[in-house]
């Protein structure tokens, strides 16, 4: 299949911190990527780096074979790329239907509609609270909301930051079940995880990422199965 | 009225509270109910209600803090006055001097505005109240440098900076005339604010805000005041929309400054100090912050109390702390708060279209 993200050596600083250190991958059409790892492992920040929220002093990011290094953020959007960061970020005084429109923000306002109405199918929950406002929302459905709402801009590749930081673990299952869905739909999705389990088992290719380094790689099924990872990550 | 949606409807009673007050304090000053004094307050109130709203603009729909509005008041205020006094024999009719002078002074602190925003609203943080603060200061002491004088060859102006400089050394013709004097201020202005134009400027000001307010443009910079990071990954450019709200809430307050130094006929720099800026500020904190009505009503009467109790003299300050007090109880606690939700349009109930 086709690459639609490709990422190569990249080095990020946050001042004198070397926090990304060489760091390269690839997202194919239609995949399920995930990079997992520790806390404070750089996989946030390699996601705020593809998003054009952070500059890599080196290498190259390429975007459906185009350079996006260097393009600002919200151009991305347009281009095709959305990124729901960590922590549930979402407009928490709109009302659940006002967090969705601003996700169309880059969009001609005559597909809103259209795009609600998709979002609403696969999120059905959002549709029952469309008024609610976002702030009263629990944990799980504040991070279906962050994803509804990047899905507004129909992207042609959807960053997921940790969607599962601080849900219960029948959310998280909920969560990772919709991941699914969505990938089934035909998006292609570039997931960043601490909970390596749950993630290697929706991934398609997976990768570890530690201190700023890919210290192993591979499909979802290989890495779950591999000692260093079992002994890492997934406590034995 | 009553398919209408609940904001327009709300804005629409605003507007029509506003006319309502313009009719009746017209109607009240033609029987000459209304004594000179209070009279005098008119045109000062307008332009401390426009100066409301236009920082709620900055400080309530996209909260940052700013602590040098009266700055951009004072610009507009002595651009205002140089351009009217400058125009006088050029442009014999009034208002068009008046909307002349407006507009020169909005656009003046307009670009302040923008030179300000250009470094200070990239970065996150608390900045733009540091830089606007001192911002406010230097305004003021550069005014206070300057000597400005108008004849038939056009304006002369000396930045004054040493201080060795005079009135003559303007080299004035016979007939010319000085507009600023240094620390004296802004003297012999001919007075042409009225009510009228202060009223106008209310409607135009509150307009402007509501449409943005409402805008996608409007939406993008409440966005970013709720969450810095959703707002980027949603694809909005920061910084452009700061600066769009920013360099408007500057303008705005620079045509305010325009009508008030046009109303008197002597003006000191030193009135737009960081008091007025402060005081401004809690027009706005107490009116509401992103409420617009709130800001109306409460520069009115946080403006009007302390003249209207200058009888009392000693009490004075003190009722004024009193009813600062009230008024923050009652626009912070919960029970209030529930309480005054029913009246006006608010997130939690009645926003069903
Ligand atoms: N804003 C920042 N300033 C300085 N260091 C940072 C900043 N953000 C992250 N870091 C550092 O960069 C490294 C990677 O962080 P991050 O990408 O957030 O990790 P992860 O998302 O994997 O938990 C960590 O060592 C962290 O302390
Ligand atoms: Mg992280």
């Amino acid at each position: 299949m086709a690459e639609l993200l490709n990422v190569n050596d990249i080095n990020v600083y946050y001042g004198a911190i070397h926090a990304i250190k060489g760091v390269s991958f690839h997202v194919d059409e239609g995949e399920i990527v995930t990079l997992i790892g520790a806390n404070g492992a750089g996989k946030s920040t390699t996601l705020h780096t593809v998003s054009g929220l952070l500059h890599s002093k080196t290498g190259s990011i390429s975007f459906e074979g185009k350079n996006i290094a260097g393009v600002p953020a919200h151009k991305l959007v347009e281009h095709g790329l959305a990124h729901v960061p960590e922590g549930r970020r979402i407009f928490l005084q709109m009302t659940v239907e006002e967090n969705l429109e601003m996700g169309a923000f880059t969009q001609p306002n005559a597909n809103t509609p259209a795009s609600l109405e998709r979002v609403y199918e696969q999120f059905p929950r959002l549709k029952e609270r469309q008024r609610q406002i976002a702030g009263t929302l629990s944990g799980g459905e504040q991070q279906m909301l962050a994803m509804g709402r990047a899905l507004m801009s129909k992207p042609k590749l959807l960053m997921l930051d940790e969607p599962s930081m601080g849900l219960a673990p029948i959310l998280v299952e909920q969560i990772f079940d919709i991941i699914r869905q969505l990938h089934q739909a035909g998006t292609t999705i570039l997931l960043v995880e601490q909970n390596a389990q749950m993630a290697l088992s929706v991934a398609d290719r997976a990768y570890v990422l530690e201190t700023g380094k890919i210290t192993l790689s591979g499909t979802g099924d290989e890495l779950i199965h591999s000692d260093e990872v079992r002994k890492a990550y997934l406590g034995g | 009225m009553k398919n209408l949606k609940p904001h327009t409807r709300r804005n629409l009673i605003t507007f029509i509270g506003l006319a309502v007050v313009w009719i009746v304090v017209t109607v009240l000053r033609g029987q000459g109910v209304l004594g000179r004094s209070a009279s005098g307050l008119l045109v000062p109130i307008c332009c401390y209600v426009v100066m409301a709203l236009s920082l709620n603009l900055t400080v309530g729909i996209m909260g940052e803090l700013s602590l040098g509005h009266a700055g951009f008041m004072g610009i507009g205020a002595f651009t205002g006055i140089i351009v009217s006094q400058s125009l006088m024999r050029a442009v014999p009719s009034v208002p068009l001097r008046l909307i002349a002078a407006m507009l020169v002074g909005a656009v003046f602190a307009g670009i302040f505005g923008f030179l300000i925003g250009i470094p200070v609203l990239r970065l996150r943080g608390d900045y733009l109240a540091i830089v606007t603060l001192a911002f406010g200061e230097i305004i003021k002491e550069l005014i206070t440098c300057l000597l400005v004088g108008v004849d038939e060859h056009g304006l002369h102006i000396i930045f004054n900076y040493k201080g060795l400089k005079g009135v003559e050394d303007l080299h004035l013709s016979e007939t010319g005339q000085v507009i600023i004097k240094g620390a004296q201020g802004a003297t012999g202005t001919q007075p042409i604010a009225t009510f009228n134009a202060g009223m106008i400027l209310i409607f135009l000001t509150l307009f402007i805000i509501l449409n943005v307010i409402y805008s996608r443009t409007g939406r993008a910079i409440m966005a970013i005041r709720d969450n810095r990071i959703a707002a980027e990954s949603v694809g909005i450019e920061i910084t452009r929309h700061k600066m769009i709200a920013f360099v408007m809430s500057a303008a705005m307050a620079g045509a305010a400054g325009a009508l008030y130094g046009l109303n008197y006929s002597n003006l000191v720099a030193a009135k737009f100090d960081f008091n007025t800026s402060i005081l401004v500020l809690v027009f706005v904190v107490l009116g509401g912050l992103g409420n617009m009505r709130g800001s109306i009503i409460a520069a009115v009467l946080l403006y009007v109390l302390p003249e209207a109790l200058r009888s009392m003299h000693d009490y004075r300050m003190l009722i004024y702390a009193v009813v600062l007090i009230a008024v923050m109880l009652a626009t912070n606690s919960p029970i209030a708060q529930s309480f005054f939700a029913r009246f006006r349009f608010g997130r939690k109930g009645g926003d069903e279209e």
